[in-house]
C-alpha cells in the first residue's frame, strides 16, 4: 500500500498538484482508518488530505481512477476477463459485431437508465466496451479513440431519442416546463452512460499497459496552466470561475498601502475628551483615520485578431475587477483607442458587454491590424491629463506593431505621468523582438514586463506587486512553471 | 464516530444530509484530530455542517466570525488594560515588581473565541467562520491553534487545550488561503448538492412537502443552476422556496408559479429575468 501511495502522490505533483510532505504523511495515517474496500471512502480520505484546492479536484479524480482501479469479476453471460480482452476476439468484434448482440445491448442500456439501475447500465456499458471498443493491446493511446468506437457503434442520439419519448409519454404534453425537466434528465442519463464508457475504458487500459504509463498519458494541464492565447470555449469557462479569487487578491494588493496606514495618528482632541469618562485617565486613546488609499487603474487591451482569445480573457478579468476597483477604466485599441468602461457597468451581463464592445468601441482607425504607436499617441492625447500620480497603468498586448512607428517616447511620456506602468504579453518570452514585435523598444519604459499565457503566471504577476520595492529588475519578473511548482 | 456511515447516520438525525464525501472527512478528522476546512459557494451548508456536529457530540459551539481588520485582540485574546491601569493606580505605593506580577494574571485577561475554545473545561467544535474574509498575514494567528491546539500568550506561558476541540473552517474561496493554513486542515469541497440529494433534504427540511413537489423543485434548480447566474440560488434558497410553495398551497409547479415566485430564489433582477425568460411564459414573466 505505501509503494502505491507513493506512487500515486508521485503522480499528483507530476500533474501539477503540490502535495507536501506533512500532506503525504496524513495521507498514509487517514489510510489507516479507512476501509479499503470501500472505494469512495478512500477517495474521500485521499481527496481529504492530498487536494487542498477543487480546481484539482478533477486531475486527482482522473489519477485515483487510474491508480485504484475497480477490481470487478466477470459479468454473467459474459466471458472475457476484464483483466484483458484477448485481442483478436474484440478486434473482429469490433468491425464485425453481430446486429442481434448490438440490439439486445441497446434493450439492456435503455431500460437500466430509464429504471435508474445503475449496477445494470454498468454491467451493459462494460459489454458494449468488450464488444465495439476493440481495444488493442500496447497501444500507448489516453482512450479517446476506443471511446469513439464504442459510441459510433452505440448510436446515442437514437437512444436518447427512445428514452426522451419514453419519458415524454409520462408527462403532460402541454406542461412545457415538465417537459424541459425531463429533456434535462435524459441528458443527465446519457452523460453518466458515456462517463461510465470512458471509465470502463480508462481500465481496460490500466490493466493493459500498468498505472503510470497511463496516468502519464491521461494527465492534462491544470486549469492555471491552460494556454490563454489558445483557450477553448470549455477552457475559458473554467478560467472564469479562477478568475474572480484572482482579482480580490490584485485589488487587496494594490490597496495595500491603505492597510499599513490604518492605525493612524493620534487624535489628541478625541483622546481627551474620552479621558474625561475615567477621571482624565487617557484609557482609551482615539486615532485618526487615514485617508483611504484609492488606487486607480486604467488597463489598456489590444483587441486585434491575434490577440482575439486572450482579449477576452483579458476583458474578462477587466469585467470580474470592475466589482473591487471603483476607479477602475478600460480601454480598448488596435490602430487607435476608445474607452469602454461604461459597457462594464454594474449589473452588466458579460456576454452582452463584450458584443457591445465589439459593435460599438471605435478601436479602429484605418486597417485593423494592431499599430501600438498610434494607439498610444491618441491616448496621450485623449486621456494623458487624466492620469495622476495615482493611476496605474496596466498594458496588455503582444506588441506586434505590424513594422509601423512604435513611438516610444510618447510610452515614456505616459509612464511619467503615472504611478506605475506594467505590461503583460501573452507571447512566450523567448519570442519576444522576434519578426514584428517591439516589445524590447517599450520595456525600458515599464515598470515591469510580464509573459502572462497562463493563470498560474497571472498570479505571479499578482504576487510581484506585493513585494517590497518591487520590480525593480524587469527581468526577474518572469516565473518559470517548474519553479513555481516546487513552491 | 466509529465509522463514516455512523457520522452519516448521526448526522443526518440532525437534520444535516451528508453525501459520502462529507461523512468521511467528518470521521477522518475525529480519527486524525485535524481541523476540517470547508470550502464551497455560499448557502451549500458549510456552517450548518458545524452546529451539526456540535448538536451530535453534544459540545459548545463557540464561533468566530472572521472580517477584514480582524486582530489578535478580537480572535485570541487581549489584556484588559483599563482594570490594568487602575489597578497600578490604586496601589501606586506598592513595590513594581509586585504589582507586575499582580496584573498579569489571568483576572485581567479577556479571551476572545479561540483562546475560549482552547480553554474550555468541556470539550467544544470551534467554528471559524469565512476565514478567506481576514488577510493572509492575520491567517498566522491561527496557525498554532490549528495545529498543536495550544495558544502562546508572552506573559502567561503557553496554554494548551484541555480536551482537542473540534475545528470546523469554513471559506467562499473569494481568496486563495495560504499553504501553511491548508496544510494543516483535511479539505473538504461542498458543491451544490446533486437533484437526488437535494430533494432527500426538501423532504427533509420542508415538513409537509409532497414527495412530487420537493422532486420537481430539485431538477428545476439543478436547471436554473446551469444557467450563466450572477448568484446561483443556494440550497438554502431552495428550501426557502419549497416553502413559499407549500404556504401559497402549490402543488405542481408550471410556468406561472415560476414567474411569480423566482424572485424567492434568485436575488439579481438580472438572474431574474435570465431565468424567467428560460423557464416561465412570457405572459407570467410580465406579471
Amino acid at each position: 500500500m505505501i509503494d502505491l501511495l507513493t506512487d500515486f502522490i508521485t503522480e499528483l505533483r507530476a500533474a501539477g498538484i503540490p502535495v507536501s510532505m506533512v500532506e503525504a504523511i496524513d495521507a498514509m495515517e487517514a489510510v489507516r482508518h479507512v476501509d479499503l474496500a470501500d472505494r469512495e471512502g478512500l477517495k474521500a480520505a485521499l481527496g481529504a488530505t492530498l487536494v487542498k484546492n477543487e480546481r484539482h479536484y478533477q486531475a486527482f479524480e482522473v489519477a485515483f481512477e487510474v491508480f485504484f482501479a475497480h477490481h470487478r469479476g466477470p459479468v454473467a453471460g459474459e466471458d472475457h476477463s476484464t483483466q484483458g480482452p484477448s485481442p483478436n476476439g474484440s478486434q473482429q468484434a469490433g468491425s464485425g459485431g453481430g446486429e442481434a448482440d448490438l440490439d439486445s445491448l441497446l434493450e439492456s442500456l435503455f431500460q437500466a437508465l430509464l429504471s435508474g439501475d445503475m449496477a445494470s447500465m454498468e454491467a451493459a456499458a462494460r459489454r458494449a466496451v468488450t464488444e465495439f471498443a476493440g481495444i488493442e493491446p500496447g497501444r500507448p493511446v489516453g482512450g479517446t479513440y476506443y471511446l469513439y468506437r464504442t459510441l459510433r457503434r452505440l448510436d446515442l442520439d437514437a437512444l436518447r431519442q427512445r428514452l426522451l419519448d419514453a419519458v415524454l409519454a409520462e408527462v403532460d404534453d402541454h406542461d412545457q416546463l415538465d417537459q424541459r425537466l425531463a429533456r434535462e434528465d435524459v441528458e443527465a442519463m446519457i452523460g453518466r452512460l458515456r462517463r461510465e464508457l470512458a471509465d470502463e475504458i480508462r481500465r481496460r487500459l490500466v490493466a493493459d499497459r500498468g498505472r503510470l504509463s497511463v496516468a502519464r498519458t491521461l494527465r492534462q494541464p491544470l486549469v492555471e496552466d491552460l494556454n490563454l492565447m489558445h483557450a477553448t470555449r470549455t477552457d475559458l469557462e473554467e478560467i472564469e470561475e479562477v478568475i474572480d479569487p484572482l482579482t480580490r487578491k490584485l485589488a487587496a494588493r494594490l490597496a495595500r498601502r491603505r492597510r499599513l496606514l490604518r492605525s493612524g495618528r493620534l487624535d489628541f482632541r478625541k483622546t481627551v475628551r474620552r479621558s474625561l469618562a475615567s477621571g482624565g485617565v487617557p484609557l482609551d486613546p482615539a486615532f485618526r483615520k487615514a485617508r483611504p488609499h484609492r488606487p486607480e487603474v486604467f488597463l489598456l487591451c489590444d483587441i486585434s485578431g491575434s490577440m482575439a482569445t486572450f482579449a477576452r480573457f483579458t476583458l474578462q478579468f477587466t469585467y470580474a475587477m470592475a466589482a473591487h476597483f471603483s476607479r477602475l477604466r478600460t480601454f480598448v485599441f488596435i490602430d487607435t483607442v476608445d474607452e469602454v468602461t461604461r459597457y462594464f457597468g454594474p449589473g452588466v451581463d458579460f456576454g452582452e458587454a463584450i458584443g457591445r464592445i465589439a459593435t460599438e468601441a471605435e478601436a479602429v482607425w484605418l486597417d485593423g491590424h494592431s499599430d501600438y504607436g498610434n494607439s498610444f499617441a491618441r491616448f496621450e492625447e485623449r486621456y494623458g491629463p487624466e492620469i495622476s500620480p495615482r493611476t496605474t497603468l496596466i498594458i496588455t498586448g503582444d506588441a506586434r506593431n505590424n513594422y509601423r512607428p512604435g513611438k516610444p517616447e510618447v510610452l515614456s511620456q505616459i509612464r511619467s505621468r503615472a504611478r506605475a506602468l506594467y505590461w503583460l504579453n501573452p507571447e512566450p518570452r523567448s519570442y519576444w523582438d522576434s519578426g514584428d514585435s517591439i516589445m524590447g523598444r517599450y520595456e525600458p519604459f515599464c515598470d515591469g514586463v510580464f509573459e502572462v499565457r497562463t493563470l498560474r503566471q497571472l498570479e505571479h504577476f499578482v504576487e510581484q506587486l506585493s513585494l517590497p520595492g518591487h520590480l525593480v529588475g524587469t527581468r526577474q519578473g518572469n516565473a518559470q512553471p517548474q519553479a513555481t511548482l516546487s513552491r | 464516530m466509529e465509522s463514516p456511515a455512523s457520522v452519516a447516520a448521526a448526522l443526518t438525525a440532525e437534520g444535516y444530509l451528508p453525501d459520502e464525501r462529507i461523512a468521511q472527512v467528518v470521521y477522518l478528522a475525529g480519527r486524525l484530530q485535524k481541523p476540517i476546512l470547508v470550502e464551497g459557494p455560499a448557502g451549500v451548508g458549510k456552517t450548518e455542517l458545524a452546529k451539526a456536529l456540535a448538536k451530535l457530540t453534544g459540545r459548545r459551539l463557540i464561533r468566530l466570525q472572521c472580517y477584514e481588520g480582524l486582530d489578535e485582540s478580537k480572535a485570541l485574546y487581549e489584556w484588559n488594560y483599563k482594570k490594568q491601569l487602575l489597578r497600578i493606580q490604586a496601589d501606586s505605593d506598592r513595590d513594581w515588581s509586585e504589582i507586575e506580577d499582580d496584573i498579569f494574571a489571568e483576572e485581567f485577561l479577556l479571551t476572545r473565541p479561540l483562546l475560549e475554545a482552547i480553554r474550555s473545561d468541556r470539550p467544544v467544535v470551534l467554528l471559524i467562520d469565512e476565514v478567506d474574509r481576514v488577510e493572509i498575514e492575520t491567517e498566522a494567528l491561527l496557525l498554532e491553534i490549528l495545529s498543536d491546539f495550544q495558544v502562546s500568550i508572552p506573559e502567561l506561558g503557553t496554554i494548551t487545550a484541555n480536551s482537542t476541540p473540534l475545528v470546523v473552517l469554513t471559506s467562499n474561496n473569494t481568496r486563495e488561503l495560504s499553504e501553511a493554513l491548508k496544510r494543516r486542515c483535511l479539505f473538504l469541497h461542498i458543491a451544490y448538492p446533486e437533484a437526488d440529494r437535494e430533494k432527500e433534504i426538501l423532504l427533509h427540511r420542508v415538513p409537509g412537502i409532497t414527495e412530487h413537489l420537493a422532486t420537481q423543485i430539485a431538477r428545476l434548480v439543478r436547471s436554473i443552476r446551469a444557467l450563466d447566474l450572477k448568484k446561483a440560488p443556494s440550497v438554502s434558497e431552495t428550501i426557502d422556496w419549497a416553502r413559499t410553495l407549500l404556504a401559497l398551497s402549490i402543488e405542481h409547479v408550471d410556468e406561472k408559479v415560476v414567474g411569480e415566485t423566482l424572485h424567492v430564489l434568485l436575488k439579481y433582477q438580472t438572474d431574474i429575468e435570465k431565468a424567467a425568460k428560460e423557464f416561465a411564459t412570457p405572459a407570467a414573466s410580465s406579471s
